[in-house]
């Protein structure tokens, strides 16, 4: 079967010119050529057409007078990849059935999935974007960039903290090394941690993630060297207290109150704890920022923190604390292709409304283009 | 009923009560609970992970089915512990390179797939129909979500300034997202809701003859705790001695 990953064969076969409703097609399957074969389907003679299949154009011939079927492994039929099987077609009216002989099919899986061409030039698109953007913020490092108030609030937190002379406790989310928003996260977590090195201020990152705590151990090392401050980095800055989402809850829960941080930075990915987490937070008066794009959790992080970065100002809010060319440059591509796909909308809307009033298909393989194939 | 049984439910019943202490304040009770569930969560994790990841999914395949390329993936587990060894701790890196490499890999078309082209085929939809009533609920739908897509992603732009136009669709789209918040604010309670009752539930049928009146029992011994505590603990400085008291005349 094109682009599939194995474990399933696509049958396809001539429409006779009198297929019709009275009439329908069988489709057997058998593990030797001689049978026995067992029937797997049943449907109308004047349905299951290649054109019906929901392909894209760029990976399937949509011929009209050609019947299609695939054949998928289920519980109870297991198609092993490299080895034939054999399938037939009977077409019959009830009383009289007509039996075409037996073919054979080998199931491969493929290298490329082609139904996902579009998602790859995307990526290509918006790659190189990016990489404009980027060489270009190289060039002319003072790009605009619009002010993100939960970040301004950043250094204010860190201020406070050192002038109470109580730490900060930095979150890093639920999520492990492959979250975007973790890695957003960690690169944060590096400028918190340049400031908290320059005022001397103690940090606290409790994890859930060996792998991200030990990735935000070389990350806040990092940035005490290149604040000048190596001899100020603890080792136990970083620790891991569990994996369990609730008992981890529960610990943090616990270190807010007995060590009281003057400021809590919750950023990238939480689930069900993060209302547990902030609202010990707020009652401990800590001042509170949130960073995420856990869409289900950002009402509970506005209504408990001072400020919250809404899902995309969380990438952001790197290259805008940062104000690194890579960084800037990423987020100004990013932008661009955000308007590439305003635009596509805007005109994808126009084309889908005037083939819904004049019943045309012509722009179908336009719409195709920003389809999610499987 | 049998003892396990009703050991059990007095140790949830117990430990339920001595997180919910937690309602009144940070307490001798609630600190137990906590370092009992981070402690028993780890120990859990150690054990799951030696079954299902040591034995199952390495010693396993490579011990008796032969496939010793898994080795390749457990020698870079090994080298996130060298960061132990602060002379070879640089090793470590290799492990968290190809981990956040193939993380990117991964997520990259996924994002592409979720976020962007489900995203997109959602909201390409026609906003007039050939239909009697050329504008129905569905169209009216249709205009909502595209309206809702393009002044939020116009609120995420960050390389221009938000003013004038910009500013106005911007606003739009922060109302836009406001009204999603709210309703997911309302749903989300309502779940949490849910898990209280369910608590609850257990707590009354806790409460029960056929539990000993475990819960009933566990609630009068916490607050009897707690008071105790609090007594033993007004008597005490905020440094941890005990005041000294003038004594009577």
């Amino acid at each position: 079967m094109p682009g599939d990953s194995g474990g399933s064969v696509g049958l396809s076969w001539r429409a006779a010119p009198f297929d019709g409703p009275p009439l329908r097609y069988q489709v057997f399957f058998g593990e030797q050529e001689r049978g026995p074969y067992t029937q797997l389907a049943e449907f109308p003679a004047n349905s299951h057409y290649k054109s019906d299949a929901d392909r894209p154009w760029w990976s399937w011939d949509r011929t009209k007078n050609v019947h299609f079927y695939q054949v998928k492994s289920t519980r109870t039929l297991n198609l092993v990849n490299g080895r034939p099987y054999f399938f037939k077609v009977a077409l019959t009216d009830g009383t009289q059935s007509l039996e075409g002989p037996g073919r054979s099919a080998v199931p491969e899986p493929n290298l490329f999935n082609w139904n996902k061409a579009n998602n790859f030039l995307l990526m290509i698109v918006f790659s190189t974007l990016v990489l404009i953007s980027i060489s270009q913020a190289k060039r002319r490092p003072n790009i605009f960039l619009r002010r993100i108030p939960g970040l301004d609030a950043v250094e204010e937190a860190i201020g406070r903290a050192t002038e109470m002379g109580r730490p900060i406790l930095y979150l890093t989310g639920s999520d492990d090394m492959s979250s975007l928003s973790t890695i957003a996260a960690t690169v944060i977590l590096g400028q918190v941690a340049k400031r908290t090195a320059a005022l001397d201020t103690q940090l606290k990152v409790p994890h859930r993630d060996p792998i991200v705590m030990a990735v935000c151990q070389e990350i806040v090392k990092e940035s005490y060297l290149e604040a000048g401050r190596p001899d100020a980095y603890r080792e136990d800055s970083n620790f891991f207290i569990t994996s369990d989402q609730f008992s981890y809850a529960a610990a943090v829960d616990g270190i807010m109150l007995r060590e009281r941080p003057a400021a809590n930075f919750f950023m990238g990915f939480y689930y069900a704890e993060a209302l547990l987490l902030t609202e010990t937070g707020a009652g401990t008066g800590a001042i509170q920022i949130a960073g995420t794009d856990a869409d289900l959790q950002l009402p509970f992080f506005i209504t408990t923190c001072d400020y919250t970065l809404i899902g995309e100002e969380l990438y952001a809010a790197s290259a805008y604390l940062s104000r690194e060319p890579v960084l800037v440059g990423t987020l100004r591509g990013q932008d661009q292709g955000k308007a590439f796909l305003l635009i596509s909308m805007v005109i994808g809307t126009i084309l889908a409304t005037i083939g819904a009033l004049t019943g045309t298909q012509t722009f179908v393989p336009v719409l195709q283009l920003f389809r999610d194939f499987k | 009923m049998a003892t396990s049984v009703l050991i059990g439910a007095w140790v949830a019943a117990g430990l339920t009560l001595f997180m919910f202490s937690f309602l009144y304040k940070d307490n001798p009770f609630f600190r137990f609970g906590e370092h009992l569930y981070v402690g028993v969560s780890m120990g859990y994790t150690i054990v799951r992970i030696h079954y299902d990841v040591m034995m199952k999914s390495l010693y396993g395949p490579v011990a008796q089915e032969g496939k010793w390329w898994l080795l390749v993936p457990a020698l870079l587990g090994l080298l996130v512990l060298t960061r132990f060894i602060p002379k070879v701790s640089w090793l470590s890196r290799i492990s968290f390179a190809v981990i956040v490499g193939f993380g990117s890999g991964v997520a990259i078309p996924r994002i592409i797939s979720s976020n962007i082209l489900q995203q997109v085929q959602g909201t390409l939809k026609p906003l007039l129909n050939a239909g009697s009533s050329r504008f129905g609920m569905a169209e009216l739908n249709a205009l909502l979500i595209l309206t809702g897509v393009l002044t939020v992603l116009v609120y995420f732009f960050f390389s221009i300034e938000h003013k004038g136009a910009i500013k106005i669709a911007a606003r739009i789209g922060v109302y836009f997202l406001m009204v999603y918040f709210g309703a997911a604010f309302g749903y989300t309670v309502m779940a949490r809701m849910s898990l209280v009752i369910g608590r609850f539930d257990d707590l009354i049928l806790f409460a029960s003859r056929d539990y000993a009146y475990a819960s009933v029992v566990l609630l009068i011994l916490v607050t009897l705790g707690l008071l105790l505590w609090e007594r033993g603990s007004t008597g005490l400085t905020t440094g941890g001695q005990r005041r000294t008291q003038t004594p009577p005349a």
